[in-house]
């Protein structure tokens, strides 16, 4: 399946992809409204990790054996029968993080939807879309989205 | 259909196996034997359910259509009772027999009742299936209950007083230990939850052991704690615990060794030839130790069905790296999750702690010979997966020890060649 | 002492309606012109240190930066620029050589725009490059006196004449030498690997070879400076050709000088020079004081090449530029490579960039003139070098006779270079020029060679519209056709020295 990769040695850490995929997972959609109203409530699922020049941007790796998916208490987090994405169904999601204990990439994270206020949040691989936000935005090609 | 992989339990493990079967074997005759009549749940899920926070929709941890996508012949509320591993035949109580060619034992655990004085007066209950949240919920409604006793502040007891917190029961919690939590949580860690426990209003009593429960007409009145004191109460719910549910393994005279639960390998095979136990009812190898452990644990259940399904199958299994300790406990809204050894380090371990009152915040990494065995977080528990995964692999973490508790630490931190791994890495599995 | 006369030159600012506080630009600008303030959460700019070069408002994701030139005017002086006040100040408070970099900003004319092409109407009519064939290909070297052709034993016709090695040219543009050093490894990987893409060929200036650049050495001219970096028997066989630099245009008759803290361990491997060291470009190469002596070099290049690779000899235009054009050319060098007034560099004295040489129009016109007079035009193909900004450029340079370009500053441009002209900081905020790790991977190679390629391809295709236009349906037909080309507001004397007529005539 087509996924998400880094490419380290030209990510520049100018976090637009987070931007971006902020945005893309708004309720507004609009750059300017979403990262000033939703920013804190819509966590991206690509977050941007530095330090000096060792930059990369980091999402979920949507792996074949997915320890978040074995570890969901709820079934919310399941595989996209299409796309082949690990998403989180924030309706059913209750919260309890056991996906965040076991993903070795600390790719899930504590995220404000649901009927709770709060479940699981991570990338979704922009929801089928041809290419992800992030990718399309990132200005240095350092993320792409392939088979490999 | 003939019966070639007969499963008994319809919960994690169980549902698991009959996945990796499937993945394999399209169209092998499944049989899956349940003792509670209802569809696939999760039974984590009885405490939302008792607060109202989960509907009976919301149960299902699988959709509807389960059995019949996966052309799964469910025989459910029907309790096996007797297995002849020889004559590879499962009888069930009401007389019914099954054969098969390949059998997974998947029956779970069995809560813990300590043999106290007025264990069976009505109003006490286990906590650990769907039917226990409904007659407790029941049993509320009845009887005007107004005040419970939870005995037992591990996750189980923890989750049931949060539940009867949220629909207005003043909750006390007695505990043996000195602490809540206090297998996952260590000291600090603990007086965290036990402090969001009594800002919700709950009474906690560690250090005390309950001696009998007191009853008026047949009927919970009170729990009385050594010493004497007595906790008037009209519900009391028993955690302390649950054992692997082994019963059915142990009718084969030995042919399928139980120790604490049924012995497996790893692949999940018991000492009798064809017959594989995965979940709370099996004692497998644990990762850290080596030895073999039962650990109630959901993942663990997940993951040891999907090798014993793979199994049953013929086909190639999948490494299993032995269970590994670990629990993500939300205690009334604050995030816990302890994996490995980290309550009780070893006395030759090397720990890191941080604590960030104000928060709260508490993060400890106990290592040994550079490597990561244990990590506890309270509060901020982002990315806890990435200590999970150091655990499992093993990786030597000196050169980044200093970064491990900072604020910036992340994938990033860790060294090049496992970074790597993470970072491009598909089918990761640590 | 703080610099206290030398005001800013931009003024940076930020449209708080759309600013989001998402602190892109504080992570760009390697100037440090944006912080962000923790204290009241706050994003600010202090445009003092601005080099305007863009990276900034270019990634804000919402377009709330704008730049523009300082606002604080000097009372109106005919001859005292604003420009040449500061650089007294400057000067004042440095004492020391004042650095620029690329080529001169100054506004010598730019002949290129005073001279048109012609279009055919009519008779002669034009051809439509998207049905014919339009010829691109160019080769590079000597071309014998003569041709003369024999029957073979078989009974064909072939050529008896010995043909002395050529570069095939996809396209009449070659990437001009910039060195690794110079530019980052990104940047020379992608200029490389774009040459190599479009069938062109890519300099590697004075600084040597990174050895994994060898993979493209077939698509490489590698040079031999006065410094003598990297050079060896195997860098000189492993590359398609051999330049010998005698000049730059931005900097005629100056050498150059790479900072010790700027030469890396591989940067050291590289131009096989110890770490640290200083690598200094002598202004003269010191065995090389007469075309005799550089007719020594051209032919110890060719011995050890087994005369294999046509080797070129690069000049500045400077004065007497056809004359020593003319030397080198019966100094057996097979490609002339002349660099004109405008041609960029990393760093250069700004008093010699903007005051030294002449305009590579008239250097081209006067050589190409000069070599034909002498008979001798066939002997070696002429590159013309120092800003080509477009299609249209390249093909007024070949209508004066050049066989091909170099271009430097375009490619730079095309991979981002925003012509801030500050290379010799070192702090290039498009990861072109400059060494530092933090900075270089901004340049991602694939993006670049992508866009290399992109900005040859367009340049081609419209190089083939304008062939057409003219009739013509190969760039030889047009390679030194004067009369393709009109001036428009020169002096009859400039006009005479380019060799083309008022328009009108
Ligand atoms: C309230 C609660 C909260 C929990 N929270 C967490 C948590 O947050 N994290 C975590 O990791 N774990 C948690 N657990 C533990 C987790 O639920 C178990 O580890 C997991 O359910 C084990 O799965 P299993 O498939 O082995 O067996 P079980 O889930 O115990 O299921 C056993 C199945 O076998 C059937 N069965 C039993 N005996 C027979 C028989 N004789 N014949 C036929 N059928 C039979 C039962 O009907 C059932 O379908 C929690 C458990 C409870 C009760
Ligand atoms: S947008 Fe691209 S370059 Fe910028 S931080 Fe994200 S991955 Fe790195
Ligand atoms: S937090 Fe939500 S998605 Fe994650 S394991 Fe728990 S229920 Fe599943």
């Amino acid at each position: 399946m087509k996924r998400i990769y880094a490419r380290e040695e030209f990510c520049l850490g100018c976090r637009l992809c987070e931007i971006h995929c902020l945005v893309r997972h708004s309720k507004s959609k609009k750059l300017i409204k979403a990262f000033r109203k939703e920013r804190g409530e819509v966590v991206p699922g690509v977050m941007v990790e530095s330090a000096g020049h060792v930059t990369f941007a980091m999402q979920c790796r949507h792996c074949d054996t997915a320890p978040c998916l074995e570890a969901c208490i709820t079934g919310a987090m399941h595989r996209d029968k299409k796309t082949g994405a690990v998403i989180c169904d924030a309706d059913k999601c209750v919260g309890c993080w056991m996906c965040v204990m076991v993903c070795p990439a600390g790719a899930v994270r504590r995220g404000k939807d649901g009927k709770e206020g709060k479940a699981a949040s991570k990338c979704d691989l922009c929801a089928g879309d041809k290419t992800p936000v992030c990718v399309l935005n990132c200005p240095n090609e350092a993320i792409v989205y392939e088979e490999r | 259909m003939d019966t070639r992989h007969l499963i008994i339990g319809n919960s994690v493990a169980a549902v698991a196996a009959v996945e990796a079967i499937r993945e394999v074997d399209e169209t092998g005759g499944i049989v899956m034997v349940s003792r509670e009549p209802r569809h696939v749940y999760s039974r984590p899920l009885i405490s939302y359910w008792l607060a109202g926070k989960v509907d009976d929709r919301r149960m299902d941890w699988r959709p509807r259509s389960f059995y019949d996508e996966l052309k799964v012949r469910a025989v459910l509320g029907k309790e096996a009772v007797r297995l002849d591993a020889a004559k590879h035949v499962v009888e069930l109580a009401d007389g019914g027999r099954i054969g098969y060619e390949k059998l997974l034992i998947a029956t779970g655990g069995t809560p813990i009742v300590p043999r106290i004085k007025g264990h069976d007066a009505a109003g006490v209950f286990t906590f650990t299936e769907w039917a226990d949240a409904e007659r407790v919920r029941d049993f509320i409604r009845q009887r005007k209950v107004g005040r419970a006793v939870v005995v037992g502040a591990g996750m189980i007891g923890v989750k049931a007083a949060e539940a009867l917190a949220g629909i207005g029961v003043k909750v006390t919690v007695v505990e043996l230990a000195p602490r809540v939590l206090a297998a996952a949580l260590d000291e600090p860690a603990a007086r965290l939850a036990a402090g969001a426990m009594t800002e919700a209003g709950v009474e906690l009593r560690c250090g005390a052991e309950v001696e009998a429960v007191v009853a008026r007409e047949r009927h919970a009145a009170a729990v009385r704690l050594k010493g004497g004191e007595e906790l008037p109460c009209e519900l009391v719910v028993v955690a302390v615990g649950v054992a692997p549910n082994a019963q059915l393994a142990r009718t084969t005279a030995g042919a399928v060794e139980v120790d604490r639960g049924v012995l497996v390998d790893d692949l999940m095979r018991t000492t009798a030839p064809d017959v594989y136990a995965a979940g709370d009812v099996a004692q497998g190898r644990e990762a850290l130790s080596g030895t073999k452990r039962a650990i109630p644990i959901w993942p663990g259940a997940f993951r040891q069905g999907r090798i014993a399904g793979l199994g049953m199958a013929g086909a190639e299994p999948e490494r299993y790296d032995g269970a590994l300790v670990m629990n993500s406990v939300s205690v009334f809204g604050l995030p816990t999750v302890s994996v490995g050894v980290a309550a009780q380090p070893p006395g030759d371990a090397e720990v890191l702690v941080s604590e960030n009152a104000g928060v709260p915040s508490y993060r400890k990494v106990v290592l040994k010979g550079g490597r990561i065995i244990g990590a506890m977080l309270v509060g901020d528990i982002d990315r806890a997966g990435i200590f999970t995964g150091l655990i499992r692999s093993g990786t030597d973490v000196s050169s980044v020890k200093e970064l491990l508790l900072t604020e910036q630490f992340g994938v990033l931190s860790l060294p090049a060649e496992y970074r790597k791994h993470v970072v491009a890495g598909a089918g990761i599995e640590v | 002492m703080r610099r206290w006369l030398v005001q800013p030159e931009f003024k940076v600012e930020r449209d708080l309606e759309r600013c989001i506080q998402c602190q892109v630009c504080v992570r760009q600008c390697a100037n440090d012109v944006h912080s962000y303030d923790e204290e009241d959460e706050q994003v600010s700019s202090d445009g003092a240190c601005c080099v305007g070069c863009h990276r900034c408002a270019t990634l804000c994701p919402t377009g709330a930066i704008s730049i523009s030139r300082s606002q604080l005017e000097f009372k109106p002086n005919a001859n005292w620029t604003p420009e040449s006040i500061r650089n007294v100040y400057k000067q004042a408070e440095g004492g020391g050589v004042l650095l620029s970099a690329m080529g001169t900003d100054r506004p010598w004319r730019v002949y290129w725009d005073h001279l048109l092409l012609n279009a055919s109407q009519v008779t002669n009519p034009s051809i439509d490059p998207l049905r014919e064939p339009m010829e691109l290909v160019t080769y590079l070297g000597r071309k014998p006196d003569q041709i003369r052709v024999e029957r073979g034993p078989d009974g064909k016709v072939r050529l008896a004449t010995e043909i002395t090695p050529q570069l095939k040219l996809q396209t009449p543009i070659m990437f001009s030498a910039m060195s690794y050093g110079s530019i980052s490894y990104n940047a020379s990987q992608a200029l490389a690997r774009a040459a190599k893409a479009a069938g062109t060929f890519a300099n590697t200036g004075e600084g040597g070879l990174h050895p994994d650049f060898r993979q493209y050495a077939s698509n490489m001219i590698v040079q031999v400076a006065s410094g003598r970096f990297g050079v060896d028997p195997d860098y000189l066989n492993v590359a398609a050709a051999v330049e010998i630099k005698i000049g730059q245009g931005a900097k005629p008759g100056i050498g150059g000088h790479l900072p010790g803290e700027k030469v890396d361990a591989a940067i050291s491997r590289t131009r096989m020079i110890p770490q640290g060291s200083d690598a200094i470009s002598p202004a003269p190469h010191h065995d090389i004081y007469s075309i005799e002596d550089l007719r020594q070099l051209i032919y110890a290049i060719k011995e050890t090449t087994q005369h294999r690779k046509p080797v070129s000899v690069k000049i500045a235009a400077v004065h007497n530029v056809s004359a020593i054009a003319s030397g080198a050319v019966r100094a057996g060098a097979d490609i002339v490579a002349i660099d004109g007034l405008r041609g960029g560099t990393g760093a250069a004295p700004t008093t010699i960039r903007d005051n030294v040489g002449i305009p590579i129009e008239l250097a081209l016109a006067a050589v190409d003139s000069r070599l034909r007079e002498e008979g001798i035009r066939n002997q070696a193909s002429i590159v013309a070098a120092g800003s080509f900004r477009s299609a249209a450029d390249v093909a007024k340079a070949i209508a004066l006779g050049a066989d091909a370009v170099y271009i430097g500053t375009s490619a730079c441009v095309a991979m981002g270079c925003h012509l801030c002209q500050r290379c010799y900081t070192g702090k290039c905020n498009w990861g072109i020029a400059t060494q530092d790790p933090f900075l270089t991977k901004r340049l991602n190679p694939d993006v670049a060679t992508r866009r290399l390629t992109n900005l040859l391809r367009g340049w081609s295709l419209e190089i083939k519209e304008m062939l057409g236009m003219m009739g013509v349906n190969a760039i030889e037909s047009l390679r030194g056709n004067r009369e393709h080309l009109r001036a428009v507001g020169l002096s009859d004397r400039e006009m005479v020295i380019l060799g083309v007529k008022p328009a009108g005539e």
